[in-house]
Parts: C-alpha cells; structure tokens; sequence
C-alpha cells in the first residue's frame, strides 16, 4: 500500500483568503463534490488547494497536466520487468485508493480525450474502471477530486466539454483586489506595505493591458518574485524590470509602457 | 581687428572701392556699410579674397543681384563658417555659372546665410554643395546627349527652400529626400518643380519620414498601451503638424474627437542644472535628454489629469488674467494628482517646465503676469524652486494645504488662483509688452476644455444651432481607397501612400453557371473528394511502434519478450502514442484579372479565363468541404492611382449562390499591379486567427502596369510584398500559368511557386496543389 503521509501537507500555507472561499470549499468537500477552480495564471489557485488539503488534513495529489499526457498517465500502465509486465498505479488511481485530494492542475493543458476518463470518478459512481488490468476501483471515502484552468489564454481548441464542465462545482478566482494583494506580497515576502504598494500598482498598468498584446496580466505569483528579489537587496527598478516585465512579453512597445511605468511609479 | 573705426576715411575706403570696381550704382548705395561690417569681423587676407569675389560676381553677367546679396550676407556668413570657406563657396557659383543654370546662382546666394546658420560646419556645408551638385548635373537636360542645355528645373527651388528642409532634416535625410525627387521626377520638369518647392503631397509625405524626432505614427501603439495600462483610458490620437505654422505654434488639446498632438517630437536636450546633488545622477554630465516618446507621455499624463479631474468652470465672470491664473493653478493641481498616483512623473515634468529666472522679467517696462505665474507654476511643481518671493511662498505653501487636504476641485483652486491675482496684481500688468521668455510650458494643453459659457455668442441672434449639414446623403460607391506603399528597388525605400486600392463586391452573374461547371468535373470533384477525406482531421491517430512512447503497446511487448526468452534480438520498439492531426489553416486565394487572361490557352478552345474559373470553382468547393476559412479575392490595376481589388468571397461568406454569382460574372482586363493586391489582401488573412495562413495567388503574367515604365520595379515590389507577408506569418505562394514565369516568378516567390505548363489541366491540378500544401 502506498505511503499515504507522503503527500499529507505537513506545514500550514499561507493564504489569504478573499472571499467565503473556505467555507464553501469545505461544504463541497463534506458532499466530497468535485471543484474546479478558474482563474487567471498566478492567482492563488494550487495555494488554496494546498491549503484546503491542510486544513482538511487529507493527503494532497497534484497532477500538473500537459498536452502528452495520456489516459494511462492518470490511471496507470504495465510496465516491463524482468520475468513480465506489472501494473503500475497512476497518481488518479492512487488518490482513488488512499482516498486523497487528487488535483489535476491546468486540466486544459491535457487532451479531450485524456480528461473522460476522470467522468465516472466524478459523478454518483464514484468509481474508476482500469480496463486494462479488468479492475474497478472504488474510490476512497475521502477521495475527491479538484481540478483547474486558466480561462485565459484557452483557444478554441483548448476548452473542456460540456459533459466534463457539467460534473464540477466551480470557484472564479482573480487577482486581489489591491489591498489585500498589498497584504499578501508584504506577508509572503515580509517586505514593508510601501513597497508592496508600489509592486501592486506596476502589477495592475499591466493588467490593464490584457488584450491589448497581453495574454495575461502580471500576476501575484511574479509580485512576490518582485518583492523577494528586493529584498535580497537587488535595486527595485532591475527586480521589477527582471521579475515583473521581461518573463510576460517579448512586444517591445509593450515593454517600453511597462519599463516607463516602473520609472513612473518608483519616484 | 586692426582697423580702428577712424579707419574708414574716405580715402581708404575709396581704395576698396577701386579694388573692387563694379559700376552698378545700387552697390555704391551699400557699399560703405557693408564694407564697415566687413571690416570688424574679417582679417585683412579676408577682405582682399571678399572684395575679389564680389569683384567677380560683378563681371560675370547675371546683374547685380548677386554681388549685392553676397556683399551683404558675406560677413555673417563668414562668421558662421569661417573665412576659409570662401574658395569651396566660389568654386561651386563658378561650376553653376559654366552650367545652363545660373539662374540659380541668386537663390543659392539668398538662401546661404540661413543654410550655414543651420549647417555650422565647413564640412557639412561641403557635404550640402557636392549634394547640389550632384543633383544639378543630374538634372540639367540635355539634347543628343553631348551637351547640357537645359537649366534644371528644380535646382531654384531647392536653393529657396533649403533652409527650412535643413531645419526639418539632416544632411542624410535631405539627401535621400532630394534622391526620390530626381528618381521619380527627373524626367518630368513641371512635377519636379512642384516636388522641390514642397507643393506635391508626397514631397511632404518623404520630408516626414526622412524627419529626425519621434513620430507620432510611429508610437501611436506605444501611447496607446501607455493610456491603457498606466491610465485605464483610451483615446483616439489626431496629430497635427508644426512645420507649415512656424508663426503660431499649435498646442495640444483635446475635444471629443479625440487628443490632438504634434506629429512629431524632436528629443528635447537641456543643459544640466548647475547643482550636483539628486536627479542628474545618472545622466551624462552637461545635458538632460528627454526622449520625444517621453515628451509624448507627459503631454498625455497631463491631459488625462485634466480629463479626470477637472470639471469645467463658467468663464463669463473672469477677466483675461483670471483665466490665465485659473488655468496655471488647476494645470498644477492635475499634475500634482497624478504625480500623486505615479511619483516619477514629477522629475519628467520638471526637466520639462520652464525654470523663469526670478529676476528675469523688469515690472516697470514690461507685463509681468506671465512671469510671474510660470515661476509659481514651477514652484508648485518643483520643491527645490529656490524662488524667495514671499507672495510666490506663500501662496505655494497654501496651494500644498488645499492639495493636502485631498483631491480639492477645479472651483477651490479657481478662488485661489484669484486671490492670488488679487494680492499680485500691478499696474504694469496691462502693459501691452508681455514677457513670454521661458514661461512657455509646452507640454500642457491649451485647456479649452476648462471653460464653459452662458452665452455662446456676442450676437444678437444665433444661426448656428439651425443649419445643418445635408451633405452626408450622397451615397458611397465602394469602400474609401486604402493607400499602399510600393518599393522601390533602385533606392531600397518604400514610396508612402503609393497605390490606391478601392475595394468592391465583384457584380453577380447566374450562380447556375458555376454548378454547371461543377458537374462538368463530376469526375474529378469524386476523386479530390477522396483525397480530402483523408485530408480531414482525425482527433486521433496511433502510432505503433515507438522506442519511446506514451503506452505500452501489451501485443508487442509480449511478442518482444517471447524474442527475448527464445535468446534472439527483441524488438525494443514496444511502446505506442497517439497523434490527434488537427487543421488550423485560413486560406487567402488572390486572382489575377488583367487583360491577359482573354486570350485563348495554347491548344484548348477555352480562355484562360474560363479555365481559371473551373479551377477556382472546384477549389473553392474543395476547401469548403474541408471546412478551412477561405475567401477570394480579384485584382486587376489601371496605373498606380487606380488598383482595383474585387471581393469575390469573404471569410464569414458561405460556399452559396451569392458567391458562385459573383464567381460566374468574372471577367478580365487592366493590368497586373501585383504588390499592392497582395497587401490589400493580407490585411484580411492576417486577421485571421488560425495557426497557418496561405496566400494562394493565380496569376498568368508578370506584374506590370501602364505607368511603370521599369519592368523590374513591380517584380521587385512584389517581391517586397512577399516578404513583408512572410514576416506577418503569411506562406505566399503561387500558381502561374505563364510558360515563361521562369524568367521572374522564383525572384518574387523564391521556391514558393509551380508553372502550370498545360492550362487545360489547370481545374485538376490547382485543388490537388492546394491540397499537397496543406496536407
């Protein structure tokens, strides 16, 4: 049996909550309903679920999905050794079996075909049938399952079907509102409000952009970046320009608004 | 100088006279004076050479024009360049004198005092002659080829203008300028005049890209994300020019049309403030730069301040002081509320506003108001002002206490700035001579938007508000011509705005025709029919057989193992993955309907034309079973003002009889300006959203038009096209039916390109073409 501690979360998350988020996660997982969780890029997403894993005090799997992955990533596949094959768990299969949080980070990312096989986990069957070894799994009590997805940059191509969206109660995260994003990069870095204040700031002109040559704003998760490379005493303008502005566009005008709103906002 | 004021005696200047002796009496009218500034800024050698030239100028025959003018300007001139410029002056007069133009001789000797002031340097100056010397002997004509006998044209005006296009360019860009003229001028006397004395439009439209400064067409995208992110506004830019009002320089403002902003910003250079401490930190010593894009942000961080958070204030109660005062004092509140929200606005603004000096401005002779207010309007801005005013202090600190108090409002800064005019007021206020040094800030708009009034007019009765304008009835024909530019290849320069492209709905003609065609080629439509089946994506595909795969693959690994335990070499490709092949292709077919296409095609009874259209009739039906964005486009040109591009299908139109009308009622004439077409065309595929985009062009020739007389030139600007479309990550390619296309079609299209040799088969092979490209 697998070592179900290994993915207990040991310490607590910091995170800051910016709605009844909690609560009703906590509602949803009492029901043990699958959630999905929408949201821009560095919004929080995987943080809240690790932190409602450790609140909960369930073991946490995270799944971080791409475009190779396969049904058999999920579920599980026979692997050779020396005298034959055996059957190796995937991590859906084991979440299903230690009765964990099984989290399917950017489900998008991972093809159609690839997400049908979460379906009868996800309705009143709560089951996972691996054709291939001929075993039907009944999930753990504990099981649930929470996946995520960046609206944002999906094309037409990267949407997911009605029949998978219509199994998920769904949170809409987004950005802070300022004052609370002011609050989380000074805890999460420790760095004073004033600069925080002035990293946020940056934060937003970039959002603004978003559409106008942007895909995504700059988001909380690059603030705190900001924020940390200050602190290691690299000078303000360079961390903004290296953390904030070069990783999110390679559009030189774009670039010059953002490299001219750092001139503009650190004095 | 040696010579002494009491050095003009008669006798010496009568010495000078003989030296000089030119018998025209309008030089001995002048001549005393111009000889008393010769005198004090040339050396001795210097008045010798000054006299023997105008000496020269005198006998040589083109009246007395020019030897007055250069006793005149000499002097100052030769204070600018130094006298040793003289000899490379002279010698390019005498080579316009041997030339059929004297005649410009006057203008360039008129114009020369102005050019050097521009020019500076004996070097730039040479640079500047060996330009018009090139273009004169360029342009001088001449008959059976031995000898120049015409004057050239444009050489006149050139001299006459020169000194403003100095003004406005470099060397560098004067002479590109000057190159496009004689390149597309040279030959025709009456347009190279209109082109060298700035008449014609697109002598204006080459001066402006050969403009130094930041151009507002250039940013357009940059401020616009600048108002987007830093602002969360958006506004629509209107440039107006600065260089043909040099009396009354325009500001900027901004009305419901949108914001209005100089075309053009020059990178404003500033001599370093003499204080060493704070912001010239980083800057090289000696001069503050600020970037004409910067220039540009701080015009519009100061509008959008006014935008925000001015309302605007009946106008009817103040005097002309008032308003003034009014206006500096909200311009301050506005800029400080935004250096409130972006603190590093302030040093752009400070480097920007005028620093009047205290003193500057005597109150006895002259209307200080101006002054005054610029001083406090710097002081608002800049706490390191340095003024001691005590009024200036005073009513600095109490504008701090209103902003400090939060936003304030356009009304309690308006009372301020009255009781300001109220404590400051002076008699010598009225006086007509104002002090406008230095207090000039010209990033601020002329705040029109600020004042409202209760009556609109002095008048009586008011007929404005009745008339109105009943001339927007007429009906457009067609869309507005969109302007392309066109390369020129001899000089590696675009010509701006150079084809007009109109733009219409191809006329309808009886869909039945196509579908008659189409059962025409019942038996190939079957067969391609196959072939897209294949073509279709299907979600997934397995690929068996792979060392590395996403799966194991249970039948082979088994058998591999059997290999195995048996002793022989197992089959390590045990693993399989799977493959989805989608299609993501926006498809652009381009026709060509010049003249040519009439002709009968060798060895068929049928017109290339009518061949064509089978063609395009089965792909467009072929793409249409595909289900990939497809439109269809024609064009056919009648010289450079007069491209037509015909709109066959669109890519929200279906596959309907609307099309197949439009398809059926093709027809063909005018000529092949291929390079505009293409980029008319490729504004639509590129808004296009799809991970491929293909411009198919039919064509059976090579581009030519009526009004170009080198057959190179639409070749290489087609070819031009084709990479300016590869860049905006369109594939071009073409279909040619023109047996000889050898000869240019791989100079446009590189490898991108097929011959049709046998047209007849041009319906079978332009499908299958189109479906090999994309497969």
């Amino acid at each position: 049996m697998t070592d179900k501690d290994q993915y207990k979360i040991r310490k607590e998350p910091f995170y800051q909550a910016q709605g009844k988020e909690v609560a009703l996660y906590e509602a949803a997982y009492v029901a043990r309903l699958p959630v999905m969780i929408k949201g821009p890029t560095g919004c929080g997403k995987s943080r809240f679920v690790e932190y409602m894993a450790w609140r909960l005090g369930k073991p946490l799997i995270t799944v971080a999905c791409n475009e190779d992955m396969t049904a058999s990533d999920l579920v599980g596949r026979y692997i050779l050794e020396a005298n034959g094959t055996r059957w190796l768990d995937g991590p859906l299969t084991t979440a299903a079996r230690i009765g964990a949080i099984c989290y399917l980070d950017e489900i998008v990312e991972a093809r159609q075909d690839t997400t049908v096989v979460i379906h009868p986990l996800t309705d009143h069957r709560r089951t996972l049938p691996l054709d291939k070894k001929g075993e039907l799994i009944e999930a753990h009590a504990d099981f649930q399952l929470v996946i995520s997805y960046n609206p944002g940059y999906q094309s037409l191509l990267k949407d997911l079907k009605q029949s998978t969206k219509q199994r998920f109660t769904a949170f809409e995260f987004d950005y802070p509102d300022a004052q609370l994003e002011i609050g989380i990069v000074a805890k999460e870095t420790g760095t004073d409000e004033a600069l925080a204040g002035k990293l946020v700031k940056i934060g937003r002109t970039a959002r603004n952009l978003k559409g106008h040559g942007l895909d995504e704003g700059i988001s909380t998760r690059l603030l705190v970046y900001a924020a940390t490379l200050i602190k290691g005493g690299v000078e303000p303008r360079d961390a903004c320009r290296m953390a904030l502005v070069r990783p999110i566009t390679d559009d030189a005008d774009i670039r010059d608004t953002l490299d001219h709103a750092i001139d503009a906002t650190f004095a | 100088m040696s010579e002494a004021p009491t050095a003009y005696e008669h006798p010496l200047m009568k010495g000078y006279r003989e030296q000089l002796s030119c018998g025209f009496p309008q030089v001995a009218e002048v001549f005393e004076d111009c000889m008393a500034e010769a005198l004090s800024v040339l050396s001795r050698e210097g008045i010798d050479a000054y006299l023997e030239y105008a000496r020269f100028l005198c006998k040589m025959g083109r009246g007395v024009e020019p030897v007055l003018i250069f006793l005149e300007e000499w002097p100052t001139i030769a204070t600018t360049l130094g006298e040793s410029a003289l000899p490379a002056i002279s010698d390019f007069i005498r080579k316009m004198w041997k030339s059929p133009n004297g005649r410009a001789i006057v203008p360039f000797l008129q114009s020369l005092a102005a050019t050097s002031r521009r020019l500076h340097s004996q070097e730039q100056m040479q640079d500047y002659m060996n330009l018009a010397l090139a273009f004169m002997e360029r342009t001088t004509g001449s008959i059976h080829g031995i000898h120049t006998t015409f004057a050239s044209p444009g050489l006149p005006e050139f001299f006459t203008h020169s000194p403003y296009l100095l003004n406005q360019v470099s060397i560098a860009g004067l002479k590109n300028w000057v190159e496009y003229g004689i390149r597309n001028y040279g030959d025709h006397p009456e347009r190279q005049q209109d082109y060298f004395s700035l008449q014609s439009a697109d002598s204006r439209a080459m001066l402006q890209k050969e403009r130094h400064g930041t151009l507002l067409v250039d940013n357009e995208r940059k401020l616009d994300l600048y108002l987007r992110s830093l602002w969360q506004t958006d506004a629509h830019f209107v440039p107006y020019s600065l260089k043909f009002d040099e009396l009354r320089k325009p500001i900027p403002y901004y009305d419901q049309l949108g914001i209005r902003l100089p075309d053009v910003y020059d990178d404003l250079i500033l001599p370093s403030p003499p204080q060493g401490e704070g912001e010239s930190d980083r800057l090289p010593a000696g001069e503050i730069v600020i970037s004409g894009l910067d220039r540009y942000r701080a015009v519009l961080a100061h509008i959008v301040g006014h935008r925000r958070w001015t309302t605007a204030i009946f106008a009817d109660n103040y005097s002309p002081f008032q308003r003034m005062a009014i206006e500096f004092f909200e311009d301050a509140r506005v800029e400080a509320l935004a250096m409130r929200e972006y603190p590093g606005l302030r040093r752009l603004f400070i480097k920007l506003h005028p620093k009047p000096v205290e003193d500057a401005c005597d109150p006895e002779s002259t209307s200080c108001l101006r002054h005054r207010l610029a001083m406090l309007s710097r002081a608002l801005l800049d706490p390191r002002h340095g003024y001691c005013d005590a009024q200036l202090l005073d009513f600095t600190q109490r504008f701090h206490d209103l902003m400090a108090q939060g936003e304030s409002s356009t009304e309690a800064i308006a009372s301020l700035a009255l009781s300001y005019v109220a404590k400051t007021r002076r008699q010598s206020d009225q006086f007509a001579k104002v002090h406008f040094d230095n207090t000039e800030v010209d990033y601020r708009d002329d705040n029109r938007h600020l004042w409202r009034f209760h009556e609109q007019s002095d008048d009586e009765e008011m007929f404005d508000d009745h008339r109105k304008i009943e001339l927007e009835e007429e009906e457009l024909q067609g869309l507005p011509p969109r302007h392309y530019p066109e390369w020129d290849y001899n000089s590696q320069t675009y010509r701006p705005d150079w084809a007009s492209v109109y733009e219409a709905l191809h006329p309808k003609g009886n869909p039945a025709h196509i579908d008659q065609l189409l059962i025409k080629h019942a038996a190939l439509a079957k067969r391609l029919k196959r072939m897209l089946d294949l073509l279709k994506p299907q979600d997934k595909v397995r690929i068996r057989y792979q060392e590395e795969g996403s799966e194991l693959d249970l039948d082979v690994a088994l058998r591999s193992l059997i290999d195995f335990k048996s002793g022989a070499t197992p089959d390590p490709r045990i693993n399989m993955s799977h493959k989805t092949s989608g299609r993501d292709i926006a498809v652009m077919l381009l026709l060509d309907l010049s003249e040519s296409l009439n002709e009968k095609a060798s060895g068929s009874d049928q017109t290339i034309l009518e061949l064509s259209q089978e063609a395009v009739s089965l792909l467009a039906w072929a793409v249409d079973k595909l289900g990939d964005p497809f439109a269809i486009g024609g064009f056919h040109s009648n010289t450079r003002h007069d491209v037509r591009y015909l709109h066959i299908k669109g890519y929200s139109e279906h596959w309907d009889d609307e099309v197949k009308g439009r398809l059926a009622a093709m027809e063909a004439a005018y000529s092949t300006r291929m390079g505009a077409a293409m980029r008319h065309a490729a504004h639509y595929l590129q808004a296009q959203k799809a991970d491929k985009k293909l411009m198919l062009i039919l064509t059976d020739g090579e581009p030519s038009d009526v009004d170009t007389k080198d057959e190179r030139l639409l070749i290489e600007d087609a070819r031009q096209a084709v990479k300016e479309l590869d860049q905006k990550g369109i594939y071009t390619y073409c279909i040619n039916l023109d047996p000889k296309a050898d000869e240019y079609v791989a100079d446009i299209f590189g490898k991108q390109y097929t011959v049709i040799d046998n047209i007849q088969r041009l319906p079978e092979r332009l499908p299958q073409l189109f479906i090999a490209l994309t497969k």
